[in-house]
């Protein structure tokens, strides 16, 4: 095998310690929770969950959730790039009482938040950009 | 790329289920969350079609509990076999960490296992990882046909096919009985947590 391959298999492209992972945290309470979501992650593109906050009535299975959500992503990402656009910006499924948004944070990273009607989608998208930009001043 | 969260002390790796269709990758998945029950506490997802077909992926969350203090959730995937959902399957195998190839033992699947192994190397290849690296084990499947007249593929020979060169751990299995099951599972989950070790010290 020649050297287009990356030896570092089982290696994360990224590496994250405490203090950030705390900072992560910190962002999704502070803007996310705060502001009325009910749930939100971090998951990678690989669907792991870097972080997760949540009200404290949350019950859903988030690994699923996340595995999911990553796959999701990645498959309407595909479309994109099909129908000839660089990514759909917009990433949102509206449900009777939980809705959920989706958000890239960079390459590898994703935020996801599910939210009820009492928080607005307009808030809510003006709440991620915000918690989007601090995650990506966190490295 | 399994996740090694430092701060909850978690590691979360991806070991994928890949090989022809209709081969029996989820029905692997089905036999260890049967046999399982009491300790996954989620539901197995499955993304299929009407006819029962994987049509995007089987998702099954597995904690194995602590390893060097660290306490460790496995995530099972299967991809969908048929060539058709290659970018489906190449999708799935983002950020892989270990995987099982499920070989059909039939005879008239030979070309298909094949095919289907090369198709995972030139997967691998897209996210620049070579199949000679990641964890790996090969798992013959469907050998309990034997005992109803079916004629199946020697075991020499696939290994001749498949394992010539890349000399991994395999085993001849029936994922309906279960036979080889867990000890397939179990020996790629060693093999991954061995390759993660350098990184959870």
């Amino acid at each position: 095998m020649g050297s287009n391959y990356d030896d570092n298999v089982s290696f994360t492209d990224y590496t994250l310690g405490q203090e950030q992972l705390e900072r992560i945290e910190h962002i999704l309470t502070e803007d996310l929770i705060k502001s009325g979501v009910h749930s939100a992650l971090l998951i990678d593109m690989a669907g792991n969950i870097i972080a997760k906050c949540d009200n404290g009535n949350c019950e859903h299975d988030l690994y699923s959730l996340a595995a999911l959500a990553s796959a999701n992503f990645a498959a309407v990402d595909t479309m994109a790039k099909i129908v000839g656009e660089e990514e759909f910006s917009l990433l949102f499924h509206k449900g009777e009482s939980e809705s959920i948004h989706f958000s890239k944070v960079n390459i590898e990273f994703l935020l996801i938040t599910i939210f009820g009607k009492e928080v607005s989608l307009g808030l809510l998208r003006l709440k991620v950009a915000e918690a989007v930009e601090k995650i990506n001043n966190v490295w | 790329m399994a996740f090694v969260n430092m701060k909850n002390k978690e590691v979360q790796a991806k070991i994928v289920y890949y090989g022809p269709g209709r081969g029996g990758k989820t029905t692997n998945l089905e036999y260890i969350y049967s046999k399982f029950r009491e300790r996954i506490k989620s539901d197995m997802v499955s993304i299929k079609t009407h006819g029962d077909r994987t049509l995007f992926f089987d998702f099954l969350p597995f904690d194995i509990g602590k390893i060097m203090g660290y306490d460790v959730k496995i995530q099972l995937y299967t991809v969908p076999g048929q060539v058709k959902y290659d970018a489906t399957r190449r999708l799935v195998l983002k950020g892989v960490d270990g995987m099982v190839f499920v070989a059909d033992s039939q005879i008239e699947q030979r070309k298909k296992n094949i095919l289907s192994l090369k198709n995972l190397q030139e997967n691998l290849a897209s996210y620049k990882k070579s199949i000679f690296k990641v964890p790996l084990v090969l798992q013959y499947n469907k050998r309990d046909l034997e005992k109803g007249g079916v004629s199946l593929l020697p075991m020499e020979t696939l290994e001749k096919d498949l394992n010539s060169q890349l000399k991994v751990p395999s085993f001849p299995a029936s994922a309906v009985t279960g036979e080889n099951v867990v000890p397939t599972m179990k020996k790629i989950i060693s093999l991954t947590m061995t390759s993660l070790q350098n990184v959870m010290k």
